[in-house]
């Protein structure tokens, strides 16, 4: 129970609130003035927030604010501002040359620090953000190119796509051997052999390798060449190195020569300016596995 | 007669502490010339600095300090530090508290009475109120009057002009520490400047204003932790401004002490004058003892020397001595000093271990770095001829002029390395120039025959091709 008068503490002769609790009384320490009136300032401060910017949460929306800010359109000013800034030095990218560009290493570093972003913006759901692909999306930091790797052929590939039905497109396709019954189950088992042993891998015990290399002449060759080494011209990939978009055991093989193969990557003119192409070229292109 | 005592009012007490307000009073002595010319210099170097030039050759700024933050850079006269050395700073920092705990134990709150900004800028304002509104008394006298007069209107107009000029001054100054302050003074007179410089101008200009004009003994009383660390860390051997109670006490006015003692009686030398506390900037009685408020600026001292020397008595009754002396003068004992005990030495040492530690770290800081690292993702990718490359991105850093540099990587004999850019840039030997006081950031290609899973440590190392000087950084290869 309190003491209903003041009274000061003997041993620091401050003055008690009066209160007493277990029979230790509270010391009357108060606090400055300025504290005070600073405290209410921020209460006022808060209320003032309240009108001026967007702060509660309504039914439907919620409070503007009188001076109608948003941070995204702050975001819009800022990009704009920062579109105004980079003017000069993507007017020197887009003027020149993608070769001259990887010779300039303030342009190089220019168009791979562009390129890494448009690509995680608009590659990587396919590629992967690294670039290191998937089964039926190829790596690109290899140095197996289905369409050409060098500069101007990447470019070509990211302006127009593969069977992306833009007119320029690269349109090459795989055909379904087994499907459209050109090959016969057995001779697509045979020429799946064969081509693993093109790769210098195992193959089925007891195939026939002369048949093999006939199936092979017959359907194959036109695209992948004789000895399979494949044709960028026409998306045709080499079959005797190490690398397979869609996986090199017998049954994808199979599966591939059964039902064809026709991946499709769009086109990205139209969607990306010719600069920004061109960046994303070049990026690609230092990925490590340009030509 | 016996009247019944009415029972008392229940009194919760002030809900806030007022600030009381303090009008110190003139004074000369040493002390006060002390603080002028540690005035003088500590305003002059604040105000000026910004203004020393120091070459640094092409291409780098030629402030002696600057802060340029826009491109992440700490100029101090011959030292430039890079965002990665911050840590030099932590050793300043360092440096700084055990300076601030070796003064403590030499002669007290030296710091707060003579060095610290607050205690400048505060006296500084002082100054500026009692020229214009006069000293002491005449300030009491023309705050209690009620009611207002023009020539009141005059004086205070004037006085808070001046304090806002010193404290648009002093704002201005902050601001020349973060640009090239004669191109800034210019822009900021021509209106050309950036808006944030005029909102930081307009910020310290606030704070200048409210902290040393308004503010003052409050600051150190609720916002400085210092007083309350100061008081732990003071010691009986540590100089202090002191009242020598034992020699002041029993205080007696002027007229009974000369009764008193011819009467063969005690008395002290303490006069009970009051000049200690009418000169004192934060308004406390300096016969109370140590205590938190006290800054310690002397100016007590300054006040009780001279009345002492028109009463005839010796002077420093309020003196920089230590607990010790009193109780020894009071034990019969002569004063002793000890300057030099396991406190100051320990001290002492820290401060020459952490300053000889952070100038070997500056000195032998590396002009050429280099930082590596592996791609994540792809971690490693295989070939068509089944040679497996890892790719990583690295970084060099120079600090000096700009030179031609070589990559090499160590560690795997048969692998062949590739920078990209650099074969189609090729002129000569390849080798890659970084600009001045920059860094470059490479793609390198790392391509070694497929061999047993694993990882291999390789050693990337950066060569200066004119000075030979070199930077390593480590980093794994790995075989899927």
């Amino acid at each position: 129970m309190s003491d209903h008068h003041e009274e000061r503490d003997h041993a620091t002769g401050t003055a008690t609130t009066g209160h007493s609790w277990d029979g230790i009384k509270e010391l009357n320490t108060p606090l400055p003035r300025w504290w005070v009136w600073t405290f209410y300032l921020t209460i006022i401060w808060a209320v003032g927030y309240w009108v001026v910017y967007p702060s509660w949460p309504l039914a439907a929306g919620y409070a503007k604010g009188v001076i109608g800010y948003s941070s995204r359109a702050d975001l819009g000013a800022e990009l704009a501002n920062l579109g105004k800034i980079r003017g000069d030095k993507m007017a020197a990218l887009g003027n020149a040359s993608l070769a001259d560009i990887e010779k300039d290493p303030a342009l190089l570093g220019l168009a791979r620090a562009m390129g890494k972003t448009v690509f995680g913006d608009n590659c990587a759901p396919c590629h992967g953000t690294g670039a290191a692909g998937s089964s039926g999306y190829p790596n690109l930091n290899d140095d197996d190119w289905l369409w050409g790797g060098s500069l101007d052929q990447i470019e070509k590939t990211i302006k127009f796509g593969t069977r992306s039905g833009h007119a320029e497109a690269h349109d090459g396709v795989m055909l379904a051997f087994g499907r459209d019954g050109i090959l016969k189950k057995p001779e697509i088992e045979t020429a799946a052999n064969y081509v693993r042993a093109l790769a210098g891998l195992s193959t089925t015990k007891g195939y026939d390798a002369e048949a093999g290399k006939k199936i092979f002449a017959e359907n194959c060759a036109a695209c992948h060449g004789d000895a399979g080494r494949g044709n960028p011209e026409m998306g045709a990939p080499n079959l005797t190195d190490g690398i397979w978009l869609y996986g090199s055991d017998h049954a994808a093989i199979v599966a591939t020569i059964t039902n064809g193969r026709a991946g499709v990557m769009p086109a990205w003119t139209g969607r990306l300016d010719a600069t920004t192409i061109k960046a994303l070229t070049v990026y690609v292109h230092a990925l490590g596995g340009g030509q | 007669m016996n009247k019944p005592i009415p029972p008392p009012e229940f009194d919760y007490g002030p809900l806030y502490a007022p600030q009381k307000k303090v009008y110190p009073q003139k004074v000369s002595g040493t002390f006060r010339r002390i603080k002028w010319g540690l005035m003088l210099v500590c305003l002059c170097i604040y105000y000026f600095l910004p203004f020393v030039r120091w070459d640094r050759g092409p291409g780098a700024p030629n402030q002696a300090v600057l802060v340029d933050i826009a491109n992440g850079r700490f100029y101090f006269f011959f030292i430039e530090l890079w965002p990665q050395e911050v840590y030099i700073f932590t050793g300043l920092l360092i440096l700084a508290a055990l300076t601030l705990f070796l003064m403590n134990a030499v002669g007290g709150r030296l710091w707060c009475g003579y060095l610290c900004p607050q205690t400048v800028w505060t006296d500084l304002f002082f100054a500026v109120e009692r020229l214009i509104e006069g000293d002491r008394r005449e300030r009491i006298r023309k705050n209690a009057i009620k009611g207002i007069t023009i020539e009141r209107i005059v004086e205070l107009t004037l006085k808070h002009s001046i304090w806002l000029l010193i404290a648009w001054w002093t704002g201005g100054a902050w601001v020349l520490y973060f640009n090239d302050a004669p191109t800034l003074v210019t822009q900021l007179v021509t209106f050309q400047a950036p808006k944030i410089a005029y909102i930081w101008i307009a910020i310290l200009t606030a704070t200048t204003y409210v902290l040393a004009g308004w503010m003052r003994e409050q600051v150190c009383l609720y916002m400085c932790p210092w007083p309350r660390i100061q008081a732990a860390l003071t010691d009986e051997w540590a100089l202090n401004v002191t009242y020598r109670h034992d020699r002041g006490e029993q205080r007696t006015s002027l007229k009974k002490s000369v009764e008193l003692r011819a009467a063969g009686n005690p008395a002290g030398d303490c006069i009970d004058c009051y000049q200690c506390v009418h000169v004192c900037p934060v308004g406390i009685d300096i016969r109370d003892g140590l205590q938190m408020d006290c800054i310690q600026c002397g100016l007590c001292i300054d006040a009780c020397d001279s009345v002492m020397q028109k009463v005839g008595r010796p002077t420093r009754l309020i003196a920089y001595d230590t607990d010790v002396n009193i109780e020894r003068r009071q034990a019969g004992l002569a004063n002793i000093y000890r300057i030099v005990r396991p406190r100051t030495i320990v001290y002492v040492v820290m401060i020459i271990l952490v300053g000889c530690t952070m100038l070997y770290a500056l000195a032998t800081r590396a002009m050429l770095d280099i930082n590596v690292l592996h791609d994540r993702n792809p971690v490693a990718v295989r070939l068509s001829d089944g040679s497996i490359r890892n790719a990583y991105t690295v970084r060099l850093l120079n600090k000096r002029d700009e030179r031609a540099v070589k990559l090499d990587v160590e560690g795997l004999p048969q692998a062949t390395v590739h920078v990209v850019g650099q074969d189609a840039a090729a002129v000569g030997p390849s080798h890659i120039v970084v600009g001045r006081d920059r860094t470059t950031e490479l793609r390198l290609l790392v391509t070694a025959p497929a061999s047993a899973a694993g990882s291999t440590l390789l050693t990337v190392r950066v060569t200066d091709v004119a000075s030979g000087e070199t930077a390593t950084a480590a980093d794994n290869f790995v075989m899927p």
